[in-house]
């Protein structure tokens, strides 16, 4: 067993450290007070390949791998979570699925914009009424000609204000008997008339990006712009979660990092009772938590990837990934705090930020309980993961880099 | 024009290097591009960019210098060359810059060659003119903007008193300092193909040259002298009371 990762993914990974690091670290904190990206961000990252790191070169990406992505996603949450909502709902739960379920001509004229960076894009499933509930969307798009009409408004939709492009998953038959099967995925031109959109506000945390709404009234689509076959939409959704999913995990890894990293330096530098803090055993069970956490949750991220880079099935080995993760880093945050005492409670230091910022983790992307559910389902036999009629493609470098 | 970018590997800078025995050690700190380095790769490519032709890095040491050269590469060098022989094991400056040049020469063609101002194990700073020197070369020290313009090099050199702009035909050296900007992060392209690189080994019989002999010699090496920090509370009544003794302590210490 390899363990040892390749050097192009090590220097991707170094790269996109140095981004985070160094452009956007001393300015996150700023962000965060007031509520928004700073508009550098989005810009910089395309510019640097960051948001088509692992698209093919043919379709307009940088011709990295699935491990690559998900090394990215650490460095970019050990900054901010906001950062690594980029690449989850950019790459993750968009640009992923087009790779999976679009067909040729839609990947040269949808896909590739958006791995180059010119299209930014989001995934539209959540609604007020419909979220662990996918089957209850009711945002309705109606096929007429050559063309849907779609109507509805989605809710909690991260980049909704800074997007171009929307994969938006919509009811195409309100009769059907399970009405799982009466969805369907369309990709959306966010710039157009019947458009609109507005972020949230008064989150806890993730206020250094933009969650928002996005409403449809009577909007045309045209026919090709729909992802899929019809009624498919669930499973793409489904699908483009296996690899949002993923994202959040390798982020959330990340986060315990930055936590990990922060604590160990203040509690080596606060004083109590004579001694630096970093001598008590009660504050260095917290580290070695943490120290736990982190490994644990690599493993399981790095091992999702490697499923994804083989072009094996790995809806429960990501959603583990997730789970655990994302738990544990909302552990290691409050605990985090915890180590810096008063400190920790003010936003003078990092990792009450950090805290804010978990807690979401634990909630999109699947629940913590959603996840529970679904991991007993397969240890009782009660789940199965039926074949996909389109499997996300393994990565294969010769095709990932040929240049066409 | 062909630009030659001279590179070394070191210590990273946040490695704790100690002396033990006269010898330095840097425990298992990793190894990096010098960091000086970084904006003498970044002249170069804006050298290139302005001029055309090729940037090849050269690196004289051992086989791990070649992660230092891929850093290169994956920035944009076009080709990069390790030069490495166990003769050069206790290489001084001018040993290592008559190396620089027999490669420099080897490559052809070259009309520039950028140095970082120096590197920080070293830290001597003159291996850039040493190998100007040799190479008969002249050299523009500190530059922070370069411009090309009817076959010549124009640039400016900052210093504390001000700037000064300079012109001069080729071929030429130069060191580069900070202000000539960020050196530009590695792409994924210049990535992908730095992990593809067979980067070629040149020792000195491929220079055809004899291993050049060291002048300076380093007998002892040491730690800097353990500093003695003492902390003294100063208590007082009021803040204003506080405040007025710091001020006669600091007086007193004469440390303003
Ligand atoms: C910052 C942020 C960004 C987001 N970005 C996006 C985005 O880009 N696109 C998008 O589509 N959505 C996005 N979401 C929405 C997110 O995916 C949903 O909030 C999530 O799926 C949960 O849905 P809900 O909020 O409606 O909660 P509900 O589904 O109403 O759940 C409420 C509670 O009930 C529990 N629960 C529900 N069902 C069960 C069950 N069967 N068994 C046990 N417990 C259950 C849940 O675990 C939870 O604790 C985002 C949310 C946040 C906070």
């Amino acid at each position: 067993m390899d363990f040892k990762l390749t050097e192009e993914q090590q220097m991707a990974q170094q790269m996109v450290r140095e981004f985070a690091q160094r452009e956007v670290a001393p300015v996150i904190k700023e962000s965060d007070r007031q509520g928004g990206m700073a508009a550098f961000v989005l810009p910089r990252m395309a510019e640097l390949g960051i948001l088509g790191i692992c698209l093919p070169l043919r379709y307009g990406g940088q011709g990295m791998d699935y491990i690559s992505l998900g090394l990215a996603c650490e460095e970019l949450e050990a900054v901010d979570s906001t950062l690594r909502v980029v690449l989850s709902v950019h790459i993750g739960l968009n640009s992923l699925g087009l790779l999976q379920w679009a067909n040729e001509e839609q990947k040269q004229r949808l896909l590739k914009p958006q791995a180059r960076g010119e299209k930014i894009a989001c995934f539209g499933l959540t609604e007020s009424g419909a979220g662990s509930d996918v089957a209850a969307i009711q945002s309705s798009a109606r096929c007429q000609g050559d063309e849907y009409i779609l109507n509805g408004e989605k809710m909690w939709i991260s980049l909704a204000t800074k997007a171009h492009h929307c994969l938006w998953i919509a009811r195409t038959d309100p009769s059907a008997a399970d009405p799982h099967e009466g969805l369907s995925a369309f990709l959306v031109d966010l710039e157009q008339k019947g458009v609109t959109r507005g972020d949230l506000h008064g989150k806890l945390g993730m206020r250094a990006g933009s969650t928002g709404w996005i409403a449809l009234q009577d909007v045309t689509v045209p026919l090709q712009n729909r992802i899929g076959e019809e009624g498919e939409g669930f499973k793409i959704a489904m699908a483009c979660l296996d690899n949002g999913r993923y994202t959040v995990a390798a982020g959330a890894t990340g986060l315990i990092r930055a936590c990990l990293e922060a604590s160990t330096t203040y509690a080596k530098s606060r004083r109590a009772f004579g001694r630096e803090i970093s001598w008590f055993q009660l504050v260095q069970q917290k580290i070695a938590n943490m120290v736990q956490f982190y490994d644990a949750a690599r493993l399981l991220y790095l091992r999702a990837g490697w499923l994804k880079n083989q072009g094996v099935r790995n809806t429960r080995e990501t959603s583990l990934a997730k789970w655990f993760a994302t738990d544990a880093s909302f552990q290691a945050a409050a605990e985090a705090v915890q180590i810096h005492g008063a400190y920790g409670y003010s936003d003078e230091y990092d990792v009450e930020r950090y805290l804010r910022n978990a807690k979401g983790g634990v909630i999109y992307e699947g629940t913590s309980e959603i996840h529970q559910l679904m991991q007993a389902g397969y240890a009782l036999g009660y789940r199965v993961d039926a074949p996909l009629r389109c499997e996300l493609p393994p990565y294969d470098s010769e095709f990932w880099q040929a240049e066409i | 024009m062909n630009i030659a970018v001279c590179v070394k590997q070191v210590p990273d800078s946040a490695a704790k290097v100690v002396a033990e025995d006269d010898r330095v050690s840097w425990g298992d700190a990793p190894l990096v591009l010098n960091p000086w380095d970084e904006y003498a790769v970044e002249a170069a490519l804006q050298l290139q960019e302005a001029a055309g032709g090729e940037v090849t890095a050269v690196s004289v040491g051992g086989e791990s210098a070649k992660e230092a050269l891929k850093t290169a590469l994956a920035m944009g060098c076009t080709q990069a060359i390790l030069v490495s022989d166990p003769a050069l094991a206790a290489a001084d400056s001018q040993a290592i810059a008559h190396v620089l040049c027999a490669a420099i020469q080897k490559i052809g063609g070259v009309e520039a060659a950028c140095f970082g101002r120096q590197a920080i194990d070293g830290d001597m700073g003159v291996t850039g003119a040493q190998t100007a020197h040799l190479l008969g070369w002249l050299m523009l020290g500190l530059v922070s903007k370069i411009e090309f313009k009817d076959g010549k090099l124009q640039v400016e050199r900052s210093f504390e008193e001000g700037i000064q702009i300079a012109e001069c035909p080729l071929p030429a050296a130069l060191s580069v300092s900070k202000d000539i900007g960020e050196p530009r992060y590695p792409s994924f392209m210049g990535i992908r193909k730095a992990a593809r690189a067979e980067i070629p080994t040149w020792d000195l019989a491929a220079l055809g040259i004899e291993a050049p002999a060291s002048v300076v010699r380093w007998p002892r090496i040491s730690n800097p002298p353990v500093r003695e920090i003492k902390t003294e509370m100063i208590e007082g009544g009021s803040p204003q009371e506080i405040a007025e003794k710091l001020v006669e302590r600091i007086l007193e210490e004469k440390v303003l």
